[in-house]
């Protein structure tokens, strides 16, 4: 896409070597090597595809695609980082969904190995992008897993007896938003979960709530103890 | 529709007390604040007239005015439903809002639960921006006294800019002062909220488009505009061209394409950071101590290892054994007797002696004449029946285990379309159907409001006709388990099947849960009188009415013909002739029909298997008068119109359906 050239070439990690042209091809064939993609002429230019090669991402041959494994793991980073982006755009600030991938398009590049565990984790390790497609998982989902371990996690993850403070409402619908700040959940409010079935019933300030599972996927909450 | 409500109000059906002000009145006072802080109970403390007072969100659905009188004159006191927030949800709150923007008025009286201030402060600071003459209330100190709360009340009201005054409305104790301070209240000033850098460029600019504003603040127009979506701008902005509201409206729409998040969104933020900071130097509170008996008592009917054996409980003991067994088989039998004994003779002596043309005999004495059937019938059998409901749903009420329940059933109640918030219209149909559709209102959408109305006509048997149901079956212990069943596997089909049927969105739960309190004797009497008051005054002239007409109906030979007309549907069921009657009798009042039903089983006509169908029909047969005209006027007439149709279909083709049932498999109940 014509504004990836626009963008400054920003790295927070220094050894990093590929530049985002390079990533986005490698994205493009993991799509297609991983998930069965269709393959994309214009999302594999050439010459971009000749760089790769020499630079020995992609298997040689001229007419093969298929990446080495060192390629494949980059194009899985970069396809993880982008679904990333695409949860934090939505979840945490809210951006319209017809913006969303353009936008996670920039930021995937932004997203070095470090941020990319610290925005994992801020999310709470989620599985799936807003379009539903699989994010290939990093190191730190399978710690969190093996440990469970998660810091923000939505409300229904939480037990009975967790207490902590919401960190964000991961919803755009103004009428979910409402209920919510009627009941005076806003980001930072202290909240407890008190109970999970058959509603989930949680104490925010001297007043209990109830409200059912679709509500309580929303709240988002920074869970003082781990779960 | 002007001449239902004229009908409605000459059949005594009429929402709330709507008192015309005398034109001296020196003003308007509303009193507004969030779902259950106790408003009404205030309301009835400062004009002394009774509202219903309950302990659960959304008991008050409509706007009822009283008036105040003080040394410096009367005042019309006026009691909304609660609102959460500057930015209405539900149907009902939408009234308040209508209130709070359409008129100017004398005094609002902001009423705040004490225990949750950071909650309901934000409101208190809108109202206070928006100029309006405000006071601030606080309600329940006794309860955040209890734990521990120490609230600077001088402090809040310097920071706030307006009066300040605590109140416990159970025990009176801050009344008079607030009596004190209403004739002296001015308009807030001076107070401003900071919505932050992003929201108040656009507040500026909208601001500066819409110019001078009514008695509310431009300010506030300006973030109510910023928040609303169409349907607010009229109200908003009355008495402008239509070129100037699109005007107003493009600006609006800049201003939030700007905006990543909704106005909303960021005005609360603002809101709440403000009050934090306002509540760190006014409340102290220390940490919670060992959980209560209360809390653990709430604890327990919420989860459904104890919740469930609870309410089977509750619904033995409250509704079989203290509605069932002690109001409609003992209270009816000792009235009944009483009332043959002393008032059918004298009366039978009475109107011999002044009427002399049999004709008009007959319409007071006869089978079916005013005195033995409609008197008796209301006297004698709902009366009992009807009282000894709400007695045991105000208890329930007051306790706060009504959300309880609600949380409790919200997961059976997503498979019939509705909500765990439903519970409270769906239990006082149990009680009055009339009354319980006018609080479906509750609900927040159309969808929801539509399944329940429909459920209401269909399956829930209101008190009386189940007390009599009760009272006729209970000799059948088979037959009531039968009824029981077949008439709970209709609700929940019908409700499956009018929530894949009626378009529109799936309903979400979510409900504030109330502290259990101990119910206050005093208020379950008062409301239990009051309701049985709205009862009678819209039973006793139906029963009047009901005889009146079967006697005009006899004479003509009417009631004949279409109790002729009945005998096929009837027969269809495979019950006797004379049932045909009774069926009739369901069009003027469901609980009417099942009182013929108690005198059919009394005179030995009914074997088991067809009281059994009977009740059946009955019980889901259409609903009374009162209630189909509630329905017309709340969900229009179309849909009333269907409700009614397609109620009547499944009555009769569930009364042929259980009949074959049990013909086919050979029971004998």
């Amino acid at each position: 896409m014509w504004f990836r050239y626009l963008i400054p070439r920003l790295r927070f990690d220094m050894n990093e070597t590929v530049s985002p042209e390079i990533e986005e091809l490698l994205q493009h064939l993991y799509a297609v090597q991983a998930e069965q993609a269709e393959f994309h002429a214009d999302f594999a230019p050439p010459e971009l595809l000749v760089q790769a090669r020499r630079e020995g991402w992609v298997e040689a041959g001229t007419e093969s695609h298929r990446l080495t494994p060192a390629g494949f793991d980059i194009g899985r980073a970069v396809m993880r980082r982008h679904r990333l982006a695409e949860c934090l755009l939505q979840d945490v600030l809210v951006a319209k969904p017809d913006r969303l991938n353009d936008a996670a398009c920039r930021f995937e590049h932004l997203l070095q190995h470090g941020l990319d565990e610290r925005i994992c984790g801020l999310l709470g390790h989620p599985r799936t992008c807003p379009h539903g497609r699989v994010i290939p998982e990093g190191e730190c989902c399978r710690r969190a897993r093996a440990d469970s371990i998660r810091e923000v996690a939505p409300l229904c993850d939480g037990k009975p007896g967790d207490q902590g403070a919401v960190a964000y409402l991961a919803t755009r619908d103004n009428r979910e938003v409402q209920k919510m700040m009627a009941m005076g959940i806003l980001p930072g409010a202290k909240i407890e979960l008190i109970q999970r079935f058959p509603s989930y019933v949680f104490q925010v300030g001297h007043s209990q709530f109830a409200v059912d599972r679709p509500l309580a996927e929303i709240i988002y909450v920074h869970w003082r103890k781990s779960l | 529709m002007k001449w239902i409500d004229r009908v409605l109000h000459l059949l005594g059906v009429t929402e709330g007390q709507t008192v015309s002000p005398p034109i001296d009145a020196a003003g308007k006072v509303l009193i507004v604040g969030s779902p259950n802080v106790g408003k009404s109970l205030l309301f009835n403390r400062l004009t002394g007239q009774y509202v219903t007072v309950s302990n659960y969100p959304g008991t008050t659905v409509e706007v009822t005015s009283g008036l105040l009188h003080t040394a410096k004159g009367v005042f019309e006191v006026i009691d909304t439903p609660g609102i959460y927030s500057f930015n209405p949800i539900t149907a009902e709150e939408k009234v308040t809002y209508d209130y709070l923007f359409g008129e100017k008025v004398r005094a609002v009286i902001h009423v705040v639960d004490s225990k949750n201030l950071e909650r309901m402060l934000p409101l208190t600071l809108q109202l206070a921006e928006a100029g309006l003459p405000l006071i601030l209330v606080l309600n329940m100190t006794d309860e955040a006294r209890d734990l521990g709360m120490i609230i600077d009340i001088a402090h809040l009201q310097e920071r706030l800019g307006l009066s300040v005054i605590p109140t416990t409305a159970t025990t009176r104790a801050g009344i008079r002062e607030l009596v004190a301070e209403i004739p002296r209240v001015m308009p807030a000033t001076g107070f401003r909220i900071d919505y932050g850098p992003l929201l108040e460029q656009g507040v500026e600019a909208v601001t500066a488009q819409i110019g001078t504003t009514g008695h509310l603040a431009p300010r506030t127009v300006a973030v109510l505009l910023l928040q609303s979506d169409k349907a607010g701008f009229d109200s908003l902005l009355p008495g402008r061209s239509l070129e100037q509201i699109a005007a107003v409206l493009s600006v609006v729409a800049e201003v939030q394409r700007r905006l990543d998040h909704s106005a909303y969104y960021y005005a609360s933020y603002a809101l709440k950071s403000q009050v934090s900071a306002l509540l760190t130097e006014t409340v102290r509170c220390p940490p919670a101590s060992a959980r209560p008996f209360r809390e653990r008592l709430s604890r327990w009917l919420m989860q459904p290892l104890y919740g469930v054996p609870i309410l089977i409980l509750v619904l033995y003991f409250g509704l079989y054994q203290f509605v069932g067994v002690f109001g409609a088989g003992y209270l009816v039998d000792a009235i009944q007797t009483a009332f043959t004994a002393h008032v059918s003779p004298w009366a039978d002596r009475l109107v011999q002696a002044l009427i002399p043309w049999p004709v008009f005999r007959e319409l007071f004495i006869g089978e079916y004449g005013i005195i033995p059937l409609g008197l008796r019938y209301a006297l004698a059998i709902i009366f009992p029946i009807v009282g000894t409901f709400f007695i045991a749903f105000s208890i329930l009420e007051d306790s706060g285990y009504l959300p309880r329940l609600a949380m409790l059933i919200d997961r059976v109640f997503k498979r019939i379309g509705l909500n765990g918030r439903a519970v409270i219209p769906i239990v006082l149909g149990f009680g009055c159907g009339t009354m319980a559709t006018m609080v479906t209102r509750t609900l927040e959408t159309r969808r929801e409001r539509v399944i329940a109305t429909f459920l209401l006509a269909l399956a829930i048997p209101c008190s009386a006709q189940m007390g009599v149901i009760m009272g006729v079956m209970a000799g059948h212990p088979g037959a009531m388990g039968v009824w029981l069943g077949f008439v709970a596997v209709v609700f929940l089909t019908s409700g499956f099947l009018a929530s894949r049927l009626i378009p529109g969105q799936g309903p979400s739960f979510y409900m504030e849960l109330p502290p259990l309190r101990l119910p206050r004797p005093a208020n379950i009497l008062v409301k239990t009188m009051s309701r049985m008051t709205w009862y009678f005054k819209e039973v006793l002239p139906l029963f009047i009415l009901a005889s009146v007409l079967i006697w005009l109906g006899q004479l003509t030979g009417i009631f004949d013909f279409l109790i002729r007309g009945l005998q096929p549907v009837v027969r269809l069921m495979d019950l006797p002739p004379e049932t045909a009657r009774i069926f009739l009798f369901g069009f003027f009042r469901r609980d009417y029909g099942a009182a013929g039903l108690y005198d059919l089983q009394s005179a030995g006509i009914l074997n088991g298997n067809q009281l059994t169908v009977a009740a059946i029909a009955l019980t889901l047969f259409l609903p009374c008068v009162a209630q189909f005209l509630i329905m017309g006027k709340e969900r229009g007439w179309r849909t009333a119109g269907a409700i009614g149709g397609l109620t009547l279909g499944l009555a009769v083709g569930c009364g042929w359906l259980a009949e074959a049932l049990l013909r086919l498999t050979g029971i004998t109940l």
